[in-house]
């Protein structure tokens, strides 16, 4: 069923699609002949990035939406689960030994993240098992601090100042240079997430009374678990091993749309995968339009650069309204 | 459906004790702060597993109902429950339906059409049909009191089992909050709640439990679990029921 604002969500999102293809250093204009190597940078360089925007913005937005309902706090964020750092060590982990001269190949970034991924879902799931969502939080947490330290460990152990820069660039997140096989790693992942986001909904709806409530209605909190570390760890760390860091799209698109529909948290998810998607496409287009001194702006540091006085402005407008004990 | 507790304990907060609740009845438990009240009402609704022992429901033991089933069956209202986002009092009421309605991998048990039903006399039962489109955050804390219980409601379970349903509310809808629970009691519900109020345990309960430091000390009409001794033994005040049978009040320290 697609309520009104899926709808609106979807149009915008194809006509933010259509005019990422046609928009960039080089313009596309559909009307006049194309000329040569039009089709090159329309199929083999703007469609994957256009569609590698969708895909990473659905799965942050999605479990950004999933992450605020299961703490049931609207300043959660996917990144407490500390998968995405537990990706970005792989990540990081993989510069690092290419830069020791191994032969890795092109899949072995993305692989790596994913296993870092793996790793912090499989700890997560262990540590966690039989707590509830405040341990679950501090465990999250705690990965996503040793992830931390490892990397700077990394960072700072770098073998050349080559690796240093392409480690710390890398981190930014970005989409530009990426080709069909990113995309084809990002969209089962991130397909396999929303799955799971669907099947923990009613569960989610049930928690927005609390835990021991929603155990009466029938809430296995085990299995709820499983689903959101599987949902997160997807979609996250899909994200990570394809686009790098990028931050705010999981806090702020959960909480921009919110007010849009009932605060039921599964109505919330599908709208928040649509609106990741497009914010993202937006973002990115805009990297590539904004001239820059020594190529494009880097993904995730623009997003922070209007995501935060953005959330700041939002926060100063509660903060005049009054905060109503944590709803939003 | 009959509700047992067969030696069920809660290390630290229950001593083994056990219980045969017979539905069709309003039960409440009463004792001091502390006592283990909530306990055991988490324990009886299958929210919380006893370290010993098991609640079964006709004989079967909770652990060994389909979750879902075992919701259907017990509804449960914690203690102050408050929601986590801004509902509106319908979408809040309508949450009570979860066990009924299809999810993913889960068949429907009732239509669309009894899941509205249920919700709208819910609403009405908790005089709620004019809020029903207010948001929770402007709700006064009666209003949200009510809200609480008409999602409870909603589900048509066998047995509600309540925290201190009446904690926030006036007088008036406290007693129609009691009114409705006693009609659903007279269909064949049974009814579980936890009052700190003697005097509407005693004017309107059935049976009462009372309990002390995690000890069933008194369980029978109130005219005797209540009676002036227990009062005295447990509580630790001088007190004495003052007027007639059914509208009782408790003169403390005469």
């Amino acid at each position: 069923m697609m309520s009104r604002l899926n709808l609106w969500l979807l149009l915008a999102l194809a006509l933010a699609f259509a005019a990422s293809l046609l928009a960039g250093r080089v313009w596309i204009d559909p009307f006049v002949p194309p000329f040569a190597g039009a089709e090159l940078i329309l199929i083999d360089l703007r469609l994957p990035r256009a569609c590698l925007a969708v895909l990473v913005g659905a799965g942050l937005g999605s479990a950004g939406a999933a992450m605020q309902a299961y703490l049931r706090n609207p300043l959660a964020d996917p990144g407490l689960f500390g998968i995405a750092p537990s990706a970005a060590l792989g990540a990081v982990l993989s510069l690092w030994l290419g830069a020791y001269g191994l032969k890795l190949g092109a899949w072995a970034l993305p692989l790596f993240a994913l296993l870092g991924a793996g790793g912090a879902m499989a700890l997560l799931g262990l540590i966690a098992a039989r707590g509830g969502a405040a341990l679950f939080t501090l465990a999250g947490m705690m990965i996503a601090s040793l992830s931390g330290a490892l990397m700077s460990l990394a960072i700072s152990l770098a073998p050349s100042p080559f690796a240093l820069s392409e480690i710390v660039v890398w981190l930014m997140g970005a989409l530009a240079d990426r080709s069909w096989s990113e995309v084809w790693v990002a969209l089962p992942l991130t397909l396999a997430g929303l799955g799971a986001f669907w099947l923990a909904a009613p569960a989610l709806d049930a928690l927005t009374l609390g835990e021991a409530t929603a155990r009466s209605l029938g809430v296995d909190p085990r299995r709820l678990q499983m689903l959101l570390i599987l949902g997160v760890g997807c979609t996250v760390g899909g994200s990570v091993a394809v686009a790098g860091v990028i931050g705010f799209v999981g806090l702020v698109v959960p909480h921009l749309l919110r007010p849009l529909t009932d605060k039921r948290p599964s109505s919330l998810i599908l709208p928040s995968a649509l609106g990741g998607g497009l914010l993202l496409l937006l973002a990115d287009s805009l990297c590539r339009l904004i001239p820059l001194a020594g190529g494009e702006l880097r993904l995730g540091i623009a997003l922070s650069l209007l995501g935060a006085p953005f959330f700041l402005a939002l926060l100063w407008r509660m903060r005049r309204e009054g905060f109503r004990g944590g709803w939003a | 459906m009959i509700l047992t507790a067969q030696d069920v304990a809660l290390a630290g907060r229950l001593q083994p004790l056990s219980l045969v609740l017979e539905p069709g009845q309003v039960i409440a438990i009463c004792g001091p702060n502390g006592a283990g009240k909530s306990s055991l009402l988490s324990l009886l609704a299958g929210v919380q597993a006893a370290d010993a022992g098991a609640v079964a429901l006709d004989g079967t033991a909770l652990s060994a109902i389909p979750a879902r089933e075992r919701a259907r069956s017990l509804g449960y209202l914690a203690q102050g429950g408050g929601a986590a986002w801004d509902l509106e009092v319908e979408a809040l009421v309508a949450l009570g339906r979860l066990p009924w309605q299809a999810a993913p991998l889960q068949r429907a048990v009732s239509s669309a059409g009894q899941d509205a039903e249920a919700v709208e006399e819910a609403l009405a039962a908790m005089d709620l049909l004019a809020l029903r489109h207010r948001p929770l955050s402007r709700l006064s804390g009666g209003e949200r009191a009510r809200a609480m219980l008409a999602r409870v409601l909603a589900g048509q379970p066998r047995w509600i089992l309540a925290d201190e349903p009446l904690a926030s509310l006036d007088l008036g809808h406290g007693l129609g909050l009691l009114a409705a629970l006693r009609q659903a009691a007279n269909q064949g519900a049974g009814v579980v709640l936890v009052l700190h109020d003697l005097a509407l345990a005693m004017n309107h309960a059935d049976r009462v439990l009372v309990l002390d430091e995690g000890r069933l000390v008194a369980d029978g009409p109130p005219e005797v679990a209540l009676a002036q001794g227990v009062i005295e033994q447990v509580w630790r005040v001088k007190a004495q029921w003052l007027g007639e049978v059914g509208a009782r009040a408790l003169g403390l320290g005469c």
